[in-house]
Protein backbone atom coordinates (compact mmCIF):
# COMPACT_ATOMS: atom_id res chain seq x y z
CA UNK A 1 0.00 0.00 0.00
CA UNK A 2 2.78 2.39 0.98
CA UNK A 3 4.62 1.63 -2.25
CA UNK A 4 1.56 2.53 -4.30
CA UNK A 5 1.04 5.70 -2.27
CA UNK A 6 4.61 6.89 -2.75
CA UNK A 7 4.82 6.22 -6.48
CA UNK A 8 1.41 7.70 -7.25
CA UNK A 9 2.14 10.75 -5.09
CA UNK A 10 5.52 11.26 -6.75
CA UNK A 11 4.07 11.27 -10.25
CA UNK A 12 1.01 13.29 -9.27
CA UNK A 13 3.03 16.14 -7.74
CA UNK A 14 5.12 16.44 -10.89
CA UNK A 15 2.01 16.93 -13.00
CA UNK A 16 0.38 18.85 -10.13
CA UNK A 17 3.09 21.52 -9.95
CA UNK A 18 2.59 22.17 -13.66
CA UNK A 19 -1.20 22.33 -13.29
CA UNK A 20 -0.84 24.70 -10.32
CA UNK A 21 1.31 27.08 -12.38
CA UNK A 22 -1.08 26.89 -15.35
CA UNK A 23 -4.05 27.69 -13.11
CA UNK A 24 -2.24 30.66 -11.58
CA UNK A 25 -1.14 31.92 -15.00
CA UNK A 26 -4.72 31.82 -16.27
CA UNK A 27 -6.20 33.62 -13.34
CA UNK A 28 -9.28 35.49 -14.45
CA UNK A 29 -10.01 33.37 -17.51
CA UNK A 30 -13.59 32.24 -17.19
CA UNK A 31 -13.60 28.81 -18.85
CA UNK A 32 -10.11 27.84 -17.70
CA UNK A 33 -11.48 25.16 -15.34
CA UNK A 34 -13.09 23.38 -18.27
CA UNK A 35 -9.90 23.66 -20.35
CA UNK A 36 -7.64 22.35 -17.60
CA UNK A 37 -10.19 19.61 -16.88
CA UNK A 38 -10.15 18.69 -20.55
CA UNK A 39 -6.35 18.57 -20.49
CA UNK A 40 -6.37 16.28 -17.44
CA UNK A 41 -9.07 14.07 -18.98
CA UNK A 42 -7.38 13.62 -22.34
CA UNK A 43 -3.99 13.23 -20.64
CA UNK A 44 -5.34 10.45 -18.43
CA UNK A 45 -6.85 8.72 -21.45
CA UNK A 46 -3.55 9.11 -23.29
CA UNK A 47 -1.67 7.68 -20.30
CA UNK A 48 -3.84 4.57 -20.48
CA UNK A 49 -3.19 4.20 -24.21
CA UNK A 50 0.59 4.66 -23.77
CA UNK A 51 0.60 2.08 -20.97
CA UNK A 52 -1.45 -0.34 -23.07
CA UNK A 53 1.00 -0.11 -25.95
CA UNK A 54 4.09 0.10 -23.74
CA UNK A 55 5.67 -2.94 -25.33
CA UNK A 56 5.10 -1.82 -28.91
CA UNK A 57 6.39 1.66 -28.10
CA UNK A 58 9.41 0.25 -26.30
CA UNK A 59 10.48 -1.90 -29.23
CA UNK A 60 9.78 0.73 -31.91
CA UNK A 61 12.69 2.62 -33.49
CA UNK A 62 15.24 -0.05 -32.63
CA UNK A 63 14.37 0.02 -28.96
CA UNK A 64 14.34 3.80 -28.69
CA UNK A 65 10.59 4.35 -29.09
CA UNK A 66 10.00 5.23 -25.46
CA UNK A 67 12.82 7.79 -25.37
CA UNK A 68 11.66 9.37 -28.62
CA UNK A 69 8.07 9.54 -27.40
CA UNK A 70 9.22 11.25 -24.20
CA UNK A 71 11.40 13.68 -26.13
CA UNK A 72 8.51 14.50 -28.48
CA UNK A 73 6.05 15.04 -25.64
CA UNK A 74 8.49 17.33 -23.85
CA UNK A 75 9.38 19.16 -27.07
CA UNK A 76 5.70 19.77 -27.86
CA UNK A 77 5.15 21.12 -24.33
CA UNK A 78 8.11 23.50 -24.72
CA UNK A 79 6.63 24.90 -27.96
CA UNK A 80 3.22 25.38 -26.30
CA UNK A 81 4.80 27.20 -23.35
CA UNK A 82 6.70 29.48 -25.74
CA UNK A 83 3.48 30.28 -27.56
CA UNK A 84 1.79 31.11 -24.29
CA UNK A 85 4.53 33.45 -23.13
CA UNK A 86 4.64 35.20 -26.50
CA UNK A 87 0.89 35.75 -26.29
CA UNK A 88 1.19 37.08 -22.76
CA UNK A 89 3.94 39.49 -23.83
CA UNK A 90 1.51 40.98 -26.31
CA UNK A 91 -1.61 41.12 -24.16
CA UNK A 92 -0.49 40.75 -20.56
CA UNK A 93 -0.22 44.47 -19.90
CA UNK A 94 -3.81 45.21 -20.92
CA UNK A 95 -4.99 42.28 -18.84
CA UNK A 96 -3.18 43.43 -15.73
CA UNK A 97 -4.60 46.92 -16.20
CA UNK A 98 -8.06 45.51 -16.66
CA UNK A 99 -7.74 43.31 -13.61
CA UNK A 100 -6.69 46.27 -11.49
CA UNK A 101 -9.50 48.44 -12.84
CA UNK A 102 -12.49 46.16 -12.71
CA UNK A 103 -11.47 43.26 -10.51
CA UNK A 104 -10.39 39.84 -11.66
CA UNK A 105 -13.86 38.31 -11.75
CA UNK A 106 -14.85 40.50 -14.67
CA UNK A 107 -11.81 39.99 -16.86
CA UNK A 108 -13.11 37.81 -19.63
CA UNK A 109 -10.06 38.25 -21.84
CA UNK A 110 -10.47 36.01 -24.86
CA UNK A 111 -7.27 34.16 -24.14
CA UNK A 112 -6.26 31.10 -26.04
CA UNK A 113 -6.34 28.34 -23.44
CA UNK A 114 -5.47 25.68 -25.98
CA UNK A 115 -1.70 25.92 -25.52
CA UNK A 116 -1.80 25.51 -21.75
CA UNK A 117 -4.50 22.82 -21.88
CA UNK A 118 -2.16 20.86 -24.17
CA UNK A 119 0.71 21.36 -21.70
CA UNK A 120 -1.48 20.00 -18.88
CA UNK A 121 -2.55 17.06 -21.04
CA UNK A 122 1.07 16.20 -21.95
CA UNK A 123 2.20 16.43 -18.31
CA UNK A 124 -0.59 14.11 -17.18
CA UNK A 125 0.13 11.72 -20.04
CA UNK A 126 3.82 11.46 -19.18
CA UNK A 127 3.46 11.01 -15.44
CA UNK A 128 0.19 9.10 -15.68
CA UNK A 129 1.45 6.35 -17.96
CA UNK A 130 4.06 5.42 -15.36
CA UNK A 131 1.39 5.24 -12.67
CA UNK A 132 -0.80 3.03 -14.84
CA UNK A 133 2.09 0.66 -15.61
CA UNK A 134 3.12 0.51 -11.98
CA UNK A 135 -0.39 -0.20 -10.73
CA UNK A 136 -0.89 -2.77 -13.47
CA UNK A 137 2.32 -4.47 -12.36
CA UNK A 138 1.08 -4.74 -8.80
CA UNK A 139 -2.20 -6.25 -9.92
CA UNK A 140 -0.32 -8.67 -12.18
CA UNK A 141 1.77 -9.95 -9.28
CA UNK A 142 -1.37 -10.48 -7.21
CA UNK A 143 -1.10 -7.92 -4.44
CA UNK A 144 -4.48 -7.31 -2.88
CA UNK A 145 -6.50 -4.91 -4.99
CA UNK A 146 -7.92 -3.11 -1.97
CA UNK A 147 -4.49 -2.18 -0.56
CA UNK A 148 -3.55 -0.95 -4.00
CA UNK A 149 -6.71 1.08 -4.32
CA UNK A 150 -6.25 2.68 -0.90
CA UNK A 151 -2.58 3.48 -1.54
CA UNK A 152 -3.28 4.83 -5.01
CA UNK A 153 -6.21 6.94 -3.88
CA UNK A 154 -4.27 8.36 -0.94
CA UNK A 155 -1.35 9.17 -3.25
CA UNK A 156 -3.70 10.92 -5.64
CA UNK A 157 -5.36 12.86 -2.81
CA UNK A 158 -2.07 14.04 -1.30
CA UNK A 159 -0.83 14.97 -4.77
CA UNK A 160 -4.01 16.93 -5.49
CA UNK A 161 -3.71 18.74 -2.16
CA UNK A 162 -0.19 19.67 -3.18
CA UNK A 163 -1.46 21.08 -6.48
CA UNK A 164 -3.95 23.21 -4.57
CA UNK A 165 -1.15 24.41 -2.29
CA UNK A 166 0.96 25.47 -5.30
CA UNK A 167 -2.00 27.29 -6.79
CA UNK A 168 -3.03 29.16 -3.65
CA UNK A 169 0.58 29.95 -2.87
CA UNK A 170 0.90 31.63 -6.26
CA UNK A 171 -2.42 33.40 -5.80
CA UNK A 172 -1.02 35.11 -2.71
CA UNK A 173 1.10 37.14 -5.14
CA UNK A 174 -0.54 40.54 -5.77
CA UNK A 175 -2.49 40.71 -9.05
CA UNK A 176 -0.11 43.35 -10.36
CA UNK A 177 2.81 40.92 -10.36
CA UNK A 178 1.13 37.58 -10.94
CA UNK A 179 1.60 37.49 -14.71
CA UNK A 180 5.21 38.60 -14.46
CA UNK A 181 5.86 35.78 -11.96
CA UNK A 182 4.02 33.09 -13.93
CA UNK A 183 5.78 34.17 -17.14
CA UNK A 184 9.16 33.60 -15.46
CA UNK A 185 7.97 30.29 -13.96
CA UNK A 186 6.75 29.13 -17.37
CA UNK A 187 10.06 30.09 -19.02
CA UNK A 188 12.00 28.06 -16.41
CA UNK A 189 9.56 25.16 -16.74
CA UNK A 190 10.10 25.12 -20.50
CA UNK A 191 13.89 25.34 -20.15
CA UNK A 192 13.88 22.35 -17.78
CA UNK A 193 11.72 20.36 -20.17
CA UNK A 194 14.05 21.14 -23.08
CA UNK A 195 17.02 19.91 -21.03
CA UNK A 196 15.14 16.68 -20.28
CA UNK A 197 14.16 16.27 -23.93
CA UNK A 198 17.76 16.41 -25.20
CA UNK A 199 18.75 13.82 -22.58
CA UNK A 200 16.04 11.49 -23.93
CA UNK A 201 17.38 12.01 -27.47
CA UNK A 202 20.82 11.12 -26.12
CA UNK A 203 19.43 8.00 -24.44
CA UNK A 204 17.74 7.13 -27.74
CA UNK A 205 21.14 7.23 -29.41
CA UNK A 206 20.06 10.05 -31.73
CA UNK A 207 22.43 12.59 -30.27
CA UNK A 208 25.88 11.53 -29.28
CA UNK A 209 27.68 14.77 -28.63
CA UNK A 210 28.33 17.05 -25.67
CA UNK A 211 27.43 14.28 -23.25
CA UNK A 212 30.12 15.16 -20.70
CA UNK A 213 28.90 15.79 -17.21
CA UNK A 214 29.45 19.41 -16.17
CA UNK A 215 29.11 19.13 -12.41
CA UNK A 216 27.77 16.84 -9.70
CA UNK A 217 25.72 18.33 -6.89
CA UNK A 218 24.01 15.05 -5.97
CA UNK A 219 25.81 15.13 -2.62
CA UNK A 220 24.36 18.51 -1.70
CA UNK A 221 20.92 18.39 -3.30
CA UNK A 222 20.08 14.96 -4.73
CA UNK A 223 17.63 14.98 -7.61
CA UNK A 224 15.93 11.90 -6.14
CA UNK A 225 15.04 13.68 -2.91
CA UNK A 226 11.73 15.44 -2.47
CA UNK A 227 13.19 18.96 -2.78
CA UNK A 228 15.40 17.97 -5.72
CA UNK A 229 12.47 16.35 -7.47
CA UNK A 230 10.29 19.43 -7.09
CA UNK A 231 13.05 21.73 -8.28
CA UNK A 232 13.61 19.34 -11.18
CA UNK A 233 10.01 19.78 -12.29
CA UNK A 234 9.78 23.49 -11.54
CA UNK A 235 13.05 24.94 -12.78
CA UNK A 236 14.69 21.92 -14.40
CA UNK A 237 17.20 21.28 -11.61
CA UNK A 238 19.54 18.44 -12.57
CA UNK A 239 22.23 17.23 -10.19
CA UNK A 240 24.51 15.97 -12.97
CA UNK A 241 23.82 18.00 -16.11
CA UNK A 242 25.58 17.33 -19.40
CA UNK A 243 26.96 20.08 -21.61
CA UNK A 244 24.13 19.59 -24.06
CA UNK A 245 21.52 19.87 -21.31
CA UNK A 246 22.91 23.20 -20.15
CA UNK A 247 22.99 24.46 -23.74
CA UNK A 248 19.37 23.38 -24.31
CA UNK A 249 18.35 25.03 -21.04
CA UNK A 250 20.02 28.36 -21.80
CA UNK A 251 18.92 28.32 -25.45
CA UNK A 252 15.29 27.85 -24.42
CA UNK A 253 15.51 30.79 -22.02
CA UNK A 254 17.12 32.89 -24.77
CA UNK A 255 14.40 32.00 -27.29
CA UNK A 256 11.74 32.77 -24.68
CA UNK A 257 13.28 36.19 -24.01
CA UNK A 258 13.59 36.94 -27.73
CA UNK A 259 9.99 35.89 -28.41
CA UNK A 260 8.75 38.04 -25.56
CA UNK A 261 10.59 41.03 -26.99
CA UNK A 262 9.37 40.47 -30.55
CA UNK A 263 5.79 39.88 -29.44
CA UNK A 264 5.61 42.94 -27.20
CA UNK A 265 3.19 45.53 -28.59
CA UNK A 266 4.70 48.59 -30.31
CA UNK A 267 5.16 51.70 -28.22
CA UNK A 268 2.23 53.66 -29.67
CA UNK A 269 -0.20 50.84 -28.90
CA UNK A 270 1.21 50.62 -25.40
CA UNK A 271 0.67 54.32 -24.83
CA UNK A 272 -2.91 54.02 -26.07
CA UNK A 273 -3.58 51.16 -23.67
CA UNK B 1 2.01 0.23 -36.08
CA UNK B 2 1.12 2.95 -38.56
CA UNK B 3 -0.68 4.91 -35.88
CA UNK B 4 2.30 4.57 -33.63
CA UNK B 5 4.64 5.82 -36.34
CA UNK B 6 2.36 8.83 -36.77
CA UNK B 7 2.29 9.44 -33.05
CA UNK B 8 6.06 9.39 -32.98
CA UNK B 9 6.45 11.62 -36.03
CA UNK B 10 7.27 14.71 -33.94
CA UNK B 11 10.36 12.86 -32.77
CA UNK B 12 11.67 12.96 -36.30
CA UNK B 13 11.24 16.70 -36.40
CA UNK B 14 13.01 17.06 -33.08
CA UNK B 15 15.85 14.87 -34.16
CA UNK B 16 16.13 16.69 -37.48
CA UNK B 17 16.59 19.90 -35.51
CA UNK B 18 19.25 18.25 -33.42
CA UNK B 19 22.49 16.85 -34.64
CA UNK B 20 22.84 13.81 -36.82
CA UNK B 21 23.51 10.80 -34.69
CA UNK B 22 26.95 9.38 -34.96
CA UNK B 23 26.61 5.71 -34.31
CA UNK B 24 29.81 4.59 -32.74
CA UNK B 25 29.89 0.88 -32.10
CA UNK B 26 28.79 0.64 -28.48
CA UNK B 27 29.89 -2.22 -26.28
CA UNK B 28 26.97 -4.44 -25.24
CA UNK B 29 26.04 -5.86 -21.86
CA UNK B 30 23.14 -7.97 -20.65
CA UNK B 31 21.03 -7.67 -17.54
CA UNK B 32 18.12 -9.80 -16.41
CA UNK B 33 15.27 -8.85 -14.10
CA UNK B 34 13.97 -11.92 -12.25
CA UNK B 35 11.75 -11.89 -9.15
CA UNK B 36 12.17 -8.10 -9.00
CA UNK B 37 15.96 -8.36 -8.75
CA UNK B 38 18.71 -7.52 -11.21
CA UNK B 39 21.08 -10.26 -12.32
CA UNK B 40 23.94 -9.49 -12.16
CA UNK B 41 23.68 -6.70 -9.62
CA UNK B 42 27.03 -5.31 -10.69
CA UNK B 43 28.18 -4.49 -14.21
CA UNK B 44 31.71 -3.36 -15.06
CA UNK B 45 31.89 -1.15 -18.13
CA UNK B 46 34.72 0.76 -19.79
CA UNK B 47 34.91 4.42 -18.78
CA UNK B 48 34.64 7.10 -21.45
CA UNK B 49 32.66 4.98 -23.91
CA UNK B 50 29.06 4.60 -25.02
CA UNK B 51 27.63 1.39 -23.64
CA UNK B 52 24.42 -0.49 -24.50
CA UNK B 53 22.74 -2.56 -21.79
CA UNK B 54 20.06 -4.99 -22.90
CA UNK B 55 17.68 -5.42 -19.99
CA UNK B 56 15.51 -8.50 -20.17
CA UNK B 57 12.53 -8.43 -17.83
CA UNK B 58 11.50 -12.02 -17.15
CA UNK B 59 8.89 -11.04 -14.59
CA UNK B 60 5.25 -10.67 -15.58
CA UNK B 61 5.12 -7.14 -14.20
CA UNK B 62 6.69 -4.05 -15.75
CA UNK B 63 9.76 -2.45 -14.20
CA UNK B 64 11.35 0.95 -14.52
CA UNK B 65 15.11 1.03 -14.85
CA UNK B 66 15.82 4.25 -13.02
CA UNK B 67 19.07 6.02 -12.28
CA UNK B 68 19.68 9.71 -11.85
CA UNK B 69 23.40 8.94 -11.77
CA UNK B 70 23.22 7.35 -15.23
CA UNK B 71 20.50 9.78 -16.34
CA UNK B 72 18.20 6.97 -17.38
CA UNK B 73 14.48 6.42 -16.86
CA UNK B 74 13.16 3.53 -18.87
CA UNK B 75 10.10 1.37 -18.47
CA UNK B 76 10.58 -2.28 -19.41
CA UNK B 77 7.22 -4.02 -19.79
CA UNK B 78 6.79 -7.52 -18.34
CA UNK B 79 8.21 -10.42 -20.36
CA UNK B 80 10.09 -8.15 -22.72
CA UNK B 81 13.44 -6.55 -23.41
CA UNK B 82 14.58 -2.97 -23.26
CA UNK B 83 17.71 -1.24 -24.45
CA UNK B 84 19.40 1.22 -22.11
CA UNK B 85 22.09 3.42 -23.64
CA UNK B 86 24.55 5.06 -21.24
CA UNK B 87 27.87 6.85 -21.19
CA UNK B 88 30.42 8.06 -21.81
CA UNK B 89 30.99 7.72 -18.06
CA UNK B 90 33.77 9.05 -15.89
CA UNK B 91 35.33 6.29 -13.76
CA UNK B 92 33.18 5.60 -10.71
CA UNK B 93 30.14 3.84 -9.28
CA UNK B 94 26.68 4.53 -10.68
CA UNK B 95 23.74 3.08 -8.81
CA UNK B 96 20.46 2.14 -10.44
CA UNK B 97 17.16 0.77 -9.15
CA UNK B 98 13.99 -0.79 -10.45
CA UNK B 99 11.68 2.00 -9.41
CA UNK B 100 8.58 -0.18 -9.23
CA UNK B 101 10.28 -2.55 -6.74
CA UNK B 102 12.83 -0.25 -5.19
CA UNK B 103 13.37 -2.36 -2.05
CA UNK B 104 14.67 -5.41 -3.95
CA UNK B 105 15.70 -4.26 -7.42
CA UNK B 106 19.09 -2.59 -6.94
CA UNK B 107 22.28 -2.60 -8.92
CA UNK B 108 25.41 -0.68 -9.76
CA UNK B 109 27.36 0.13 -12.90
CA UNK B 110 31.09 0.44 -12.31
CA UNK B 111 32.96 2.41 -14.94
CA UNK B 112 36.71 1.82 -15.04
Amino acid sequence: MLGALIIVFREVIEAGLIIGIVLAATRGVRERGAWVGLGVGIGTLGAGVVALFAEAISSAFEGAGQELLNASVLGAAVVMLMWHNAWMARHGREMTAEMAAVGEAVTTGKRPMTALAVVVGLAVLREGSEVVLFLYGIVATGTSASALLIGGTLGLAVGAAFTALTYYGLLAIPARYIFAVTTVLIALLAAGMAAQAVQFLDAAGWINVLGQRLWDTSGVLPQDGIVGRMLHTLVGYTDRPTELQLIAYLATLAVMAALTRVAAPPRSARAAA
Amino acid sequence: MRGLALALAPAFVLAALGLPSMTAAAQEFNLVIRNHKFEPEEIRVPAGKRVSIYVSNEDASPEEFDSSALKVEKVIPGKSKGLVRIGPLAPGRYEFIGEFHADTAKGVVIAE
